[in-house]
């Protein structure tokens, strides 16, 4: 009962939490002195006034969905926050097989998602000190500088790969399967040239995809992740399945964490977004996983197919919505191309969760996933 | 409800994702069929070598006769599937609930399958050109005329993109096991049957397990089968054949585009070709890639397509549990009209002639499927893109173009049935590379007789045949 009723406690405090900050981010967005060019401009389309009458989370309804065609093209300058105008801007990029990328201006955000996330890591499998692999896509995605901050908050030194998903995703679709071969292959000479030359690199991101080629790659060689030194590996994208992490832990890794001492989370976010991060994950609940968003910074939800602004019950299936609300970005009301459960909140994240996170089933026959 | 797992080396696997495979008329589950991963298979691949080691403890004719057991089992027995069984009636009605086939064609592949495992010494006889099959075992050896031959294995076992829709594939990788061969198969996400039932045989008639792996899944596992298969081959569109032309690893079938050529000095015969055309065209729904989906003729085209379409057009879509039914269901929503649509476009073309418009209705749309009655064209030259097409249900084009235009015009042909006693003619039919299978004389095209080689010889794919020199006084060493 008093478990229950801290949890409620936890719940209404986030919720709390939650209305106070949209007010806060709000309030910078649209006020003349701080707000960006772009939401400046929206607000006088809009049929109300966000600095007087967005008073808590639920009032961002009242902004039409976010079109992510709001993203595309320039010039970028116009989602620059005019106080943020004298300072280092990054501008990081998604999609971008074909046509214009959609893009994010970034000061500070990144570090920020990162130094949180990192505070989630169990030093047990991440020591602090220890250096880092970072083997996904790198070029205008902001994920290199991100892990490559999670590994200086930590002590450490990130070493890279060089990899481009745009390639890869013309390969597929080009049907240029050996050369997808060779490009993998040559991803994962270069990660293992580094994780056997001596560079102390304990922890590491991958993708599914390339953790499971990594990992493949080592057997062949007559070793293995552990065996090269790494314990603590942080992951993420819908091809992240509970089967393949099943596979992954029992057969690619050797066991759950106790025994093959390597830990794996699973994380959802991508550059509109920060970092969702997991329940562990464990075998006991058939390596189930259940994201939660960082709030009040970004905010998931799982709403109706045939109404965004209605939330499905828990463990009923929806599309995932999501909204950023941070000093530098404002998105109200994203419509993710995936869907999923939703998951109830628990004492480490008092907020909904979403589960079983994989393509939108009405664009997922168009969506070319998982390629990295 | 079956529930049926991935089967690594013989071993079940329950995967935490499944899919269900569903009656195609009431969206009935049928099963429940475990998904591997693309890993999984490429892990597992790496004991690949095994199956050749724990197969060739066993002689070549000794797994002859253990597949010809399989034979009877596959046909008369209850065997062990997932966590139940299955009758040989049961069969037939999944295969059936699942593919849209109709049941007595089920029955009819399922026959096929048998008489091929059945008369595996002389199929192999066939493929191998009579070589004595140890040779293939040992590697090298002697033949009767007193040459050293060698057979290089190249590779421990085949892999196998199956099909979805075509059960009657499967007689191209029941040869691999007597060749002491393992088999990897990704069984078509609505026909598993075939390949469950055959590897439950194989086992009940005492071949090892360990030999056989079935990997049902999306398409990453297709991916890693044929990647780290040393032999696979692969089964679906002119995409995945374009896809992989050229690729020694992987033997891909595809299209058929088989035909019927009209000679001059028989076309003014043509009405008595009429029951052969019809065979060609429509047997087992019109699925195979063995359909005749062209007749090239120099003259009588009209005649002949007016006659195809009084015999195919009044064909009507009946209930696959109906001995009558000809038609096979597509299964999946929208493909159907799809097909329809496609279809429309080309007939509408100059030149092009729909010959079953006065039939009624081709495309029939059921609650959970849609049928697509037969389809005759005629085409006043082969430059009509009706001329090129091939779809999956009866459908032909009769093609009129001259004869010596005709090889050239009508491109790759996997069975050609050439009606024509001229022997300059049947020379340059011999001669022509685009024709896979010929048939001289009213052959329909979908009668193949097993002791000729398929598409791809599978002892050209699966061995190498090499120099091997042996000193004079050491031959008795190799003569076996």
């Amino acid at each position: 009962m008093s478990n229950e009723v801290s949890l409620d406690a936890a719940v209404a405090q986030a919720k709390d939490r939650l209305d106070q900050h949209t007010v806060e981010i709000v309030q910078r967005h649209f006020h003349e002195s701080t707000g960006c060019p772009f939401w400046l401009g929206k607000k006088a389309e809009l049929k109300f006034d966000p600095l007087t009458e967005i008073k808590c989370y639920d009032d961002l309804k009242k902004f039409p969905a976010f079109e992510d065609d709001w993203l595309r093209g320039g010039p970028v300058e116009r989602w620059r926050m005019k106080d943020h105008a004298d300072r280092p801007t990054y501008v990081f990029e998604t999609g971008g097989t074909t046509g214009v990328p959609k893009s994010r201006v970034v000061v500070d955000d990144f570090r920020t998602d990162y130094t949180l996330f990192s505070k989630t890591l169990p030093d047990e499998y991440f020591p602090q000190g220890g250096n880092w692999l970072m083997l996904g896509p790198s070029g205008p995605r902001r994920l290199r500088l991100a892990v490559e901050h999670l590994a200086q908050v930590r002590g450490g030194i990130s070493f890279c790969i060089d990899l481009d998903p745009r390639w890869v995703v013309k390969l597929i679709k080009k049907g240029w399967m050996e050369h997808l071969e060779e490009y993998k292959k040559h991803c994962m000479d270069q990660a293992i040239t580094i994780l056997t030359a001596n560079h102390n690199i304990k922890c590491m991101f991958g993708t599914p995809k390339l953790i499971e080629g990594l990992c493949l790659a080592l057997e062949e060689r007559g070793t293995s992740l552990a065996e090269v030194g790494i314990t603590g590996i942080f992951s993420g994208g819908t091809e992240f399945t509970p089967q393949w992490t099943r596979f992954c832990v029992e057969e690619l890794f050797g066991g759950p964490p106790e025994e093959s001492g390597i830990y794996m989370t699973p994380t959802y976010g991508n550059t509109l977004m920060g970092l969702a991060c997991s329940k562990p994950v464990t075998a006991a609940e058939k390596y189930k996983i259940s994201y939660y968003a960082p709030q009040p910074r970004a905010v998931t939800e799982v709403v109706c197919f045939d109404d965004y602004n209605t939330k499905v019950g828990f463990g009923e299936t929806g599309r995932v919505k999501l909204t950023t609300l941070t000093p530098e970005f404002f998105v109200p009301g994203f419509l993710e191309r995936d869907e999923g459960e939703r998951e109830a909140p628990f004492e480490t994240y008092p907020w909904d969760g979403v589960s079983g996170v994989r393509p939108f089933h009405e664009t997922a026959a168009t969506t070319t996933v998982g390629v990295y | 409800m079956l529930e049926i797992p991935v089967i690594r080396w013989g071993k079940p696997y329950e995967s935490l994702e499944t899919t269900e495979v569903v009656h195609f008329n009431t969206g009935e589950p049928i099963a429940k069929v475990s998904s591997a991963t693309g890993g999984m298979l490429t892990r597992d691949m790496r004991k690949a070598g095994e199956a050749r080691k724990i197969l060739k403890q066993f002689s070549i004719e000794d797994l002859i006769a253990k597949v010809g057991k399989a034979a009877d089992l596959f046909e008369t027995q209850t065997l062990p599937l997932g966590n139940g069984t299955q009758t040989p009636d049961e069969f037939v009605m999944h295969q059936s609930a699942s593919t849209g086939l109709p049941e007595h064609m089920c029955r009819s592949n399922m026959q096929k399958n048998c008489f091929v495992m059945r008369n595996m010494t002389e199929i192999l006889e066939c493929l191998t050109r009579g070589l004595p099959l140890d040779i293939l075992s040992r590697g090298y050896g002697m033949e009767d005329r007193g040459v050293v031959v060698s057979f290089q294995a190249q590779t421990s076992i085949l892999g196998a993109v199956l099909p979805s829709n075509s059960p009657g594939v499967h007689t191209l990788w029941l040869p691999v096991i007597p060749l002491q061969m393992g088999l990897v198969l990704k069984p078509g996400s609505s026909e598993p049957w075939t390949a469950y039932r055959v590897a439950s045989a194989f086992e009940q008639a005492g071949i090892p397990p360990e030999v056989i792996g079935l990997y049902p899944g999306g398409h990453d596992v297709g991916g890693a089968l044929l990647t780290s298969c040393s032999r696979s081959m692969i089964f679906g569109s002119q995409k995945t054949v374009d896809q992989y032309s050229g690729n020694p690893s992987v033997q891909v079938h595809g299209p058929g585009f088989s035909k019927i050529f009209l000679g001059d000095d028989c076309v003014d015969n043509w009405e008595q070709y009429i029951d052969m055309m019809v065979e060609s065209v429509y047997i087992n729904g019109g699925r195979s890639c063995i359909n005749c989906s062209n007749v090239y003729a120099s003259r009588h085209t009209k005649e002949i397509a007016a006659a195809l379409a009084e015999r195919l057009g009044p064909i009507e879509a009946l209930p696959p549990e109906d001995p009558n039914a000809g038609l096979a269901a597509f299964t999946t929503e929208g493909v159907g009209a799809a097909v329809m649509n496609m279809v429309q476009q080309d007939l509408k073309a100059d030149g092009v002639t729909d010959c079953t418009a006065e039939y009624g209705d081709r495309l029939v749309e059921k609650e959970r499927c849609a049928y697509l009655r037969p389809i005759v064209a005629h085409a006043a030259n082969p430059e009509c893109e009706i001329a090129s097409k091939e779809f999956m249900f009866p459908f032909v084009s009769v093609v009129e173009c001259p004869q010596d235009k005709m090889i050239k015009a009508a491109g790759p042909t996997l069975v050609g049935t050439a009606i024509t006693e001229d022997m300059n003619w049947i020379g340059d039919l011999t001669d022509a590379t685009t024709i896979d299978r010929l048939n001289i004389g009213p052959i329909p095209t979908n009668r193949l007789n097993w002791l000729q080689p398929h598409e791809g010889n599978l002892i050209d794919f699966l061995f190498r045949s090499r120099a091997y020199q042996v000193p004079q006084d050491k031959l008795a060493m190799v003569s076996g």
